[in-house]
């Protein structure tokens, strides 16, 4: 008996060491809740603002779009502020009415974004989205063991590297780049075209060493591959640790991606959320950011202040006549579904 | 003979080799000076600095920690008192609430999850550390129940009568005779719930805000910017501590079964409280 009382006098003292625990994130004075990518801020930032403006910031983070999509449409809408989506999930949350109007006049700093970053496809005039990070998907390759720099995303097919070819475990970069070697938009959902690239990926399986995600960063600085097909993030991460690496953005032209910073409709705190978003666009803080997460920054400011060799970096920021050939994921609709099932085909087979 | 039985050694090396080599190579990484698996740059110590120094890491493992200790401690209280319930009643309910009871463990973890999610947000529930107890407990109790059955089974079904017979109230006779006969099972149950706690990511993900994170939501989040060095080091702390718990608790367990004979054979003495 006795036993049994002090086992359960520890559980109930724990248990309410537990739920104080709880009280305090719930203390309403002026706290704002942030959603984003994993490691994509940098260290203390979200303190520096609390400094400066005396609102908490709880800070959560996701792996992947639809992850925090999912969160956000089942309830937990309720939880948060702001949040990171990329471009094809806003135009999905705008369509669905889960985002809020920014008001700009709270918000000055998006003046310092620059003008070729705004105005997108998924998001005309901006009205519910900030940009953050930007960037391409392209192709990594070792120039120590290919002749010459690819110049189209046909190399992927290249029989001579059999073997040594990676792609990304991922739905819309495999397809969307497929779509765009054979001469379709990256958001072509039609018949013909989804049949057409799923052949061609057929085709390629043979010659593919791994349908990859992280690991594929690990795998070409240890020159276990010859060709991988990258964002320009990790691209930079890898030339630097792999002075053979090089990066290039095939003819054919690409995907490029944004990361944009959005308030839920739902959100109580609209107004904190602004000022956090005009915070994170101020050039000190952005700077601080890229600097850390070493994507492309949007930030004119930041971008001027680059040193040459950052600047003239095709990775992290390729000239206008690459850009034109670029596109931004539109969001699929139902043809998700499609895209999903003709994935999960070509890896099955 | 002999040759099987050297054959039958090597293929358990085999296994074990197969088994912990990755966590080898993991532990013998977490002391690279590079931050890739790719290069070796070095032995040092710095991502074990770096570890302790990281707040939010720490942060994270003190709520995993806790969150298993807690839910895991909450499911055995719920799921033996299940287990008891269920192992009385009559076939046909046994079946049925069975089925019940065994669901969360069925189900895929997004499932629960995302169920879990939509009745805390139908209650109005903030989610946060709270919601990711409930959570917890919720998919440990079909584990606790699933060990704690088997031993109820084993037990002989006139003990607890006998027991008060004896003079034994029932709070005592169950106490002092039925627990400590499936006491086995609780324990089993317990650690069971322990490692689905801390191993566990659908269901914490989508049950968790204000915040709250495990360890697990948080080296997930890594993964598209790349998992920091320190999280091998974590691992590489996690994995010895576990295994020098282990072999502590397996040496004392050897050294008790020789000390102590056969269970007690009077059950009068055992609910006269001797």
């Amino acid at each position: 008996m006795k036993k049994v009382l002090s086992i359960l006098l520890v559980f109930a003292t724990l248990l309410t060491l537990a739920l104080s625990g709880c009280t305090d994130a719930s203390n309403k004075d002026k706290t704002l809740y942030v959603y984003n990518w994993g490691d994509y801020i940098a260290e203390g930032v979200t303190d520096k603002f609390t400094e400066e403006t005396g609102i908490k910031v709880v800070y959560d983070t996701y792996e992947q779009n639809e992850d925090m999509y999912t969160k956000i449409t089942a309830g937990g809408s309720s939880s948060y502020d702001v949040i990171f989506p990329s471009d094809y999930v806003i135009e999905k949350l705008i369509r669905e009415n889960l985002l809020a109007e920014i008001d700009y006049k709270n918000v000055p700093n998006m003046s310092l974004i620059d003008a070729k970053y705004k105005n997108l496809a998924f998001d005309p005039d901006n009205k519910y989205s900030v940009p953050y990070m930007w960037g391409t998907v392209g192709i990594v390759y070792d120039t120590t063991r290919v002749s010459e720099e690819p110049t189209s995303w046909g190399v992927l097919w290249d029989e001579q590297y059999k073997g040594e070819i990676l792609m990304w475990d991922s739905v819309r970069d495999s397809i969307g780049l497929t779509l765009k070697y054979l001469g379709y938009s990256m958001n072509d959902h039609s018949d013909a075209a989804l049949a057409a690239a799923k052949a061609k990926l057929l085709e390629q399986k043979p010659l593919v060493l791994s349908y990859a995600g992280d690991q594929m960063k690990d795998m070409m600085i240890a020159g276990e591959a010859i060709i991988a097909v990258m964002y320009s993030g990790d691209a930079a991460f890898v030339m630097e640790r792999n002075e053979n690496l090089s990066y290039v953005i095939p003819d054919e032209g690409s995907n490029i991606w944004f990361d944009n910073m959005c308030i839920l409709k739902s959100s109580k705190n609209k107004d904190l959320a602004e000022q956090f978003i005009n915070f994170m666009c101020r050039t000190d803080i952005a700077a601080t950011n890229r600097d850390y997460i070493c994507y492309s920054t949007p930030q004119i400011e930041v971008y001027n202040a680059l040193d040459e060799e950052t600047k003239s970096d095709i990775t992290q920021y390729p000239d206008d006549s690459i850009y034109a050939r670029c596109e931004v994921y539109e969001d699929l609709g139902e043809y998700t579904q499609v895209y999903d099932d003709l994935w999960t085909q070509i890896l099955a087979s | 003979m002999k040759f099987f039985k050297r054959l039958s050694y090597v293929y358990s090396v085999l296994i074990f080799l197969f088994l912990y080599a990755p966590i080898v190579v993991l532990i013998v990484y977490s002391f690279n000076s590079e931050k890739s698996r790719a290069k070796w740059g070095g032995l040092t110590l710095d991502w074990y600095r770096a570890l302790f120094s990281n707040s939010e890491i720490m942060r994270a493992l003190s709520t995993t920690v806790t969150i298993a200790l807690l839910s895991s401690v909450i499911a055995v209280v719920i799921g033996t008192m299940a287990a008891v319930g269920i192992y009385n009643m009559r076939r046909r309910s046994k079946m049925a609430v069975m089925s019940l009871a065994y669901l969360p463990m069925l189900n895929a973890d997004i499932v629960t999850g995302v169920s879990l999610l939509l009745i805390f947000s139908a209650l109005g529930l903030r989610l946060g550390y709270f919601t990711l107890l409930l959570a917890h407990v919720t998919f440990n109790i079909p584990y606790v129940i699933l060990s704690v059955m088997p031993k109820l089974k084993q037990l002989d079904p006139n003990l607890y009568e006998a027991a008060q017979d004896l003079g034994a109230p029932p709070a005592t006779a169950f106490f002092r005779v039925v627990m400590p006969e499936i006491s086995p099972g609780i324990v089993t149950g317990f650690l069971l719930a322990f490692t689905m706690s801390i191993d566990d990511f659908v269901i914490s993900f989508f049950t968790t805000g204000s915040g709250v994170s495990t360890l697990s939501i948080m080296i997930y989040s890594m993964a598209r910017r790349g998992i920091k060095p320190e999280i091998n080091a974590l691992s590489a702390i996690m994995f010895i501590v576990v295994l020098s718990l282990l072999l502590i608790i397996n040496l004392r367990s050897a050294n008790d079964a020789k000390r102590t004979d056969s269970r007690p054979v009077s059950v009068g003495a055992r609910a006269s409280g001797r």
